[in-house]
């Protein structure tokens, strides 16, 4: 556990260093604050809270640009170390590799959970700075979005991690980080709308249905947060939501899963790769 | 002297490429021993393989009595590495390096500063290390692998970008090592510099070792010729002529100057010849073969044995 910790700590202060944390939440805060601000203003009064408005808004933005960043810190974790050279004398101390990977997690984690959780609540308490009545259950579904949006970058770490183990070279490491993202974000809802406006609701029940949806953790991101409650019905995503029936806990189950299971495949890799 | 690090029968193959074949060799407490061989001859491998970084495709490695490969660490907190080409993360300090590196081997923080002076990088501790210079990151790497006290010291080519000033200093360190009974193991492929300062040589080629001992035993095998030179004393040509016909073997490298080389057993001989009353030598030089010649005679011989 220290060893982790250590790991942790230096993951850390290098993101302080070179500007990673700095970066990124800025870039959050600047995008949650201008969605906040230009976003409120054509809804006029339609009765939906402010903060509900910017949840929409928010996770929107939240499915494009935080897999993108959690891919951009992780995917040179393992091979860029390897080929700079540093991993070999890392390993040469008394750690494990799993611990290595863990270490680095927790490290990456942290600097995007700061970042989110700095951006996204400079987003809200702007927000109540300028006097818009806000309902509890409005800040508890933007405490769920800011808690699950940190959830989405763990499961993209994670990926990263897995890509990084499994890359001979950081250039194709960097190409695989992009090609899953574009899969996840952009082509995998396209290909499943096409698919269900072929299929017409003939074969692709329900059941079939939460499956697809499940099998792609920015989806399972999308109905955790836009799926219930105002944000539902603000965001059009409500209809989805009720067909496919998918409980809030089967959706963070299932983002736990994406995270553990590229975590743990990148640690069986990666101890076994040959320095 | 008790062994530090066995390496028994190892093999080490990449695929088809057998980067180590069938090696063994022992180092003892309180040993220096240099590790000399061409690029790509099997060093590092074999560097790697007592690290426990690559598992060996037969054979048994034991490093302070474990397997290092096995993923036990107490046998590693006792082991000091510096890679070839050693690398650290840009954006930290020297300091900042350093203690990172001694949490990870449970030595107290504090004893870094110290450390950064013995190696002379105390006024440059606190600059990144993205700043510092080739030579200034050896030192950097030699730090981190004297933490906490080691007893098995393994470093990789040491003093590649280090100026002659900085490699004195080095081989200060690893005399203090050695005095300590720490085992240190010197990779290099300049044999010349490690004169004097290695107690044993073991020489790979291709990933074969082809000698193992001290540097006199393996000039004892190689009875490699010592080199005499002679400077002649102002002599008539006469003179020089009737010394010449009686000792036979020297040739003339220009007027005043002969030459001539000695085998192990003819030495004593040829040298009273020289210094005898009446030879007209105005001084001598006996220069024994170097350790590049001593290399070189190695290979050579691995490759008409081949």
């Amino acid at each position: 556990m220290m060893n982790i910790l250590i790991i942790a700590r230096k993951e850390i202060q290098e993101g302080l260093r070179n500007r990673w944390v700095l970066a990124t939440t800025l870039l959050l805060a600047a995008l949650a604050l201008t969605l906040t601000f230009l976003g409120s203003a054509p809804t006029g009064n339609v009765g939906a809270s402010a903060l509900d408005v910017v949840i929409v808004s928010l996770s929107s933005l939240t499915i494009f640009l935080v897999p993108l960043i959690a891919l951009l810190i992780s995917h040179d974790a393992i091979v860029g170390e390897m080929e700079r050279g540093t991993m070999l004398l890392l390993l040469s101390y008394p750690i494990g590799r799993w611990q290595v990977i863990a270490g680095k997690f927790i490290g990456h984690l942290a600097i995007l959970a700061f970042a989110a959780l700095l951006g996204y609540g400079a987003a809200a308490v702007a927000l109540a700075a300028t006097g818009a009545a806000i309902g509890t259950a409005s800040w508890l579904a933007f405490a769920s979005m800011i808690l699950s949006s940190v959830l989405l970058g763990a499961v993209f770490i994670a990926l990263g991690y897995l890509i990084s183990a499994m890359a001979g070279e950081r250039g194709t490491a960097g190409g695989i980080a992009i090609g899953v993202w574009l899969v996840c974000v952009l082509i995998y809802d396209m290909a499943l709308l096409g698919l269900l406006v072929v299929d017409q609701g003939q074969v692709i029940g329900s059941g079939v249905l939460n499956a697809l949806l499940l099998a792609n953790p920015t989806d399972a991101y999308r109905l955790l947060n836009l799926g219930s409650g105002n944000a539902g019905a603000l965001s059009g995503m409500g209809g989805v939501a009720e067909n496919a029936a998918l409980a809030p806990g089967v959706l963070v189950a299932a983002l736990l899963a994406w995270v553990l299971a590229p975590l743990a495949a990148a640690a069986l890799i990666f101890s076994r790769r040959e320095l | 002297m008790s062994e530090t690090v066995q390496v028994s029968g190892v093999t080490k193959s990449y695929g088809k490429v057998r980067a180590v074949t069938d090696i063994s060799c022992v180092l003892r407490e309180g040993e220096t021993i240099a590790l000399v061989g061409h690029n790509g001859a099997g060093k590092t491998t074999l560097i790697k393989l007592m690290l426990g970084l690559i598992r060996p495709s037969s054979g048994t490695v034991r490093v302070l009595g474990e397997d290092p490969a096995a993923g036990q660490f107490e046998a590693r907190r006792r082991l000091g590495y510096l890679p070839e080409n050693v690398s650290f993360n840009m954006a930290l300090t020297g300091r900042e390096t350093l203690a990172f590196y001694a949490r990870l081997k449970r030595v107290p923080v504090a004893t870094t500063g110290g450390l950064l002076e013995r190696v002379g990088l105390g006024a440059a501790a606190d600059r990144r290390v993205g700043t510092y210079s080739k030579g200034m990151r050896q030192r950097l790497g030699l730090a981190q692998a004297l933490l906490g006290r080691p007893r098995v010291l393994l470093l990789d080519e040491p003093t590649t970008g280090l100026d002659p000033a900085l490699r004195r200093s080095f081989y200060d360190i690893v005399a203090e090592l050695r005095a300590d009974g720490a085992t240190v193991l010197l990779s290099s492929h300049a044999l010349t510099e490690l004169e004097g300062k290695a107690d044993r040589v073991v020489i790979v080629n291709r990933g074969v070792k082809i000698a193992d001992g001290t540097l006199d035993e393996l000039r004892r095998i190689a009875q490699l010729p010592t080199r005499i030179r002679i400077t002649l004393a102002d002599a008539t040509a006469g003179q020089v002529d009737e010394w010449m016909a009686r000792s036979k073997g020297w040739r003339r490298v220009n007027v005043h100057l002969l030459e001539i080389d000695a085998g192990p057993g003819e030495k004593i001989e040829l040298l009273r010849s020289a210094a005898a009353p009446g030879a007209p030598v105005a001084d001598l030089d006996v220069t024994p073969p170097t350790l590049d010649e001593l290399y070189a005679h190695f290979l050579s011989a691995r490759e008409n044995a081949e």
